[in-house]
């Protein structure tokens, strides 16, 4: 159009080298104070995993948060001196020089409760019988993860996060910090996710239970005390969201209908794409736990902060003051952005401040694990101009950010 | 430990946003020519929405000048990642899809600058802009202007300061002149409110059909 794109703007990359935070060494909090569960039940005690890059600074204000989606984890960034192959699932995002630069900013990533990576979960053991949870492990959910998260939180003593970030089921988390922490937050980075489930995404959760819990080897959930894995239940869950987190497009330049070794007549994988999917699922098996995948997915379709104001979202973000960052990608039919503009709409509605990047990028819902120019600079002067917000900050407190590092050096 | 920048239902003025960072667009401190005109008829604290916002030059001008709050929309990647460093709220949607993520009468006003005259479906934009916002703002190039008259009259398509393209290469698809805009919102009994035709920069009073170069409208159902 004409005069519009008279702009010096580009989603060029930046002049700044980025780099690797380097070796992280994960960390436990453990919490002796019980927590009450949405589910009506209560941990008695329990452990958070997690990890930290960069520097809190001397008035705690730079803090951000980082929230993982189903198989990840509170392994970022950077990598275990002793796996240096284990690279954080959003390296590319959180780093020194990085959209997220942990030169500035403090970054926190957590494990969720249930998870299988550390933090309290089914492989747990259970105070109360001296055995792993297993099925008995309550099923949790996004606001439990939250508050979980909020006593982590406090622990790091950060009262008020700087940014709380997701993609997917972690931009779900960051809705939800919105709205039921509104004071502890200043920013909301909500990426490829939506407001709730659609029947179609509960759908392939089910055949992804389904697949788990009939598995022979399931054994009710108790499949730890007999020694095995449902490993095969846990191959096809993983099949079946691969393929719903990649998109037609991307699925067939990448394979198409290349064959390994020619057509054999036989049910062995012989489409490239088969292998894949195998291969994914066989790596997915060995080291995710089942009664995880199955509480994770629960988690994903309970999640609906409209119900509790009757279907109304809007009036669900009214108490959030926090600004916002909506993005979305536009192959994306797992959360398409179609959804991320019902948060959009709901926040427009609200008079929120919110911003929303729709990222032409051909990767299907993965997108947001990816490099892309355009998302990148976006996230980048997202968080650059938030710098300022981090004098305001620390003006307000009274003290200036540098001279209060200088005190805590 | 203080709270940063909560109001419990208010938008951040676009200002406080705004002011901390200075504007990316080329043209940065001289503000168009059309935005003195528009800044006189936006309330104070008016909540505003911009229609192909680019870098969010006039809403940051807005926010500076009358306290306004609101979003840009913008298509162009470069635009939206402007805006973002810029500290605008802008939302990335194709005007040609109209407005359905916005309510009725949501807005104070709904401006559509320079852009007009570069999109396909017109009358839809601007029922649209009159649904969503309680009055329109809409600036577009005089086709009429006696420089493109005479250049047709030499049987040539114009090129001018305000039409700068050739007919091969121009984005202008739907050009039309301070008549026929009169005549548009006459048939459709749009109320019009206001009403400046500028050249170089300043009002015209005199035939402003032949002598305007951007005309101005403010105008409502």
């Amino acid at each position: 159009m004409p005069s519009f794109t008279d702009t010096t703007a580009s989603a060029d990359a930046p002049a700044v080298v980025a780099r690797s935070v380097g070796p992280v060494l994960p960390q436990i909090a453990h919490f002796d104070a019980p927590l009450p569960l949405a589910c009506g039940r209560t941990l008695p005690q329990y452990d958070l995993a997690y990890e930290t890059y960069g520097t809190l600074d001397g008035t705690r204000s730079n803090a951000v948060l980082i929230c993982h989606a189903l198989n990840a984890s509170h392994h970022v960034a950077g990598f275990y001196a002793d796996a240096p192959d284990d690279i954080g699932w959003w390296d590319n995002m959180v780093g020194p020089g990085k959209p997220l630069d942990t030169e500035r900013y403090f970054v926190v990533g957590m494990n969720n409760l249930g998870s299988c990576f550390g933090s309290t979960g089914p492989l747990s053991i259970n105070p109360a019988t001296g055995e792993p949870w297993g099925s008995e492990f309550p099923i949790v959910t996004v606001e439990d993860w939250v508050d979980a998260q909020a006593q982590l939180a406090d622990r790091l003593g950060i009262r008020q996060w700087a940014a709380v970030m997701g993609g997917s089921l972690g931009g779900m988390q960051a809705l939800d910090w919105a709205i039921r922490y509104p004071s502890r937050i200043r920013n909301a980075l909500v990426i490829a996710a939506a407001p709730n489930l659609s029947a179609e995404n509960i759908a392939f959760n089910e055949i992804a239970r389904q697949a788990i819990m009939t598995d022979p080897e399931y054994h009710d959930g108790n499949f730890g005390a007999h020694g095995v894995k449902p490993r095969r239940g846990l191959r096809v869950a993983r099949m079946i969201g691969h393929i719903t987190y990649l998109s037609d497009e991307q699925m067939e330049a990448k394979f198409g209908r290349q064959l390994r070794d020619g057509l054999n007549f036989s049910f062995a994988p012989e489409f490239q794409i088969e292998s894949y999917l195998r291969y994914q699922g066989e790596k997915f098996a060995e080291y995710y736990d089942a009664n995880t995948y199955l509480r994770v997915t629960k988690a994903l379709d309970y999640f609906d902060p409209a119900t509790r104001e009757g279907g109304d979202l809007a009036r669900a973000l009214a108490p959030a003051t926090c600004r916002f960052l909506v993005v979305s990608f536009t192959t994306d039919w797992r959360f398409p952005a179609s959804r991320s503009r019902e948060i959009v709409k709901a926040l427009v509605r609200k008079r929120r401040d919110v911003s929303y990047a729709e990222i032409a990028a051909p990767h299907g819902h993965d997108a947001f694990l990816l490099d892309n120019a355009q998302y990148h600079a976006v996230v980048r002067a997202w968080f650059e101009r938030m710098a300022g917000e981090l004098e305001v900050a620390a003006a307000e407190a009274g003290v200036s950010a540098t001279s209060a590092n200088a005190l805590s050096a | 430990m203080t709270e940063v920048v909560h109001g419990d239902t208010a938008l951040t003025p676009l200002s406080a946003q705004a002011v901390s960072t200075p504007m990316a667009h080329s043209g940065s401190g001289v503000a168009r020519a059309d935005y003195a005109t528009i800044g006189g008829w936006v309330a104070h604290d008016a909540h505003v929405l911009d229609l192909g916002c680019g870098d969010g030059e006039l809403l940051a001008f807005l926010a500076a000048q009358r306290r306004a709050s609101g979003y840009g929309i913008e298509i162009a990647d470069a635009g939206v990642l402007a805006c973002v460093r810029n500290g605008i709220n802008v939302i990335q949607s194709d005007l040609e899809r109209g407005l359905a993520g916005f309510d009725d009468a949501a807005f104070d006003v709904v401006i559509l600058s320079q852009t007009l005259q570069a999109m396909r479906r017109i009358e839809a934009i601007v029922g649209e802009m009159l649904r969503v916002g309680r009055e329109a703002i809409v600036t577009f190039p005089n086709f009429g202007h006696w420089t493109h008259r005479l250049q047709i009259l030499r049987g040539r398509m114009p090129v001018s300061t305000s039409l700068p393209y050739q007919w091969y290469d121009t984005p202008n698809i739907h050009l039309c002149t301070v008549a026929d805009f009169d005549a548009f919102l006459a048939e459709r009994r749009y109320k019009v409110l206001d009403r400046v035709i500028l050249s170089r920069g300043r009002p015209v009073g005199f035939a402003p059909n032949l002598t305007g170069e951007l005309a101005i409208y403010r105008f409502r159902r």
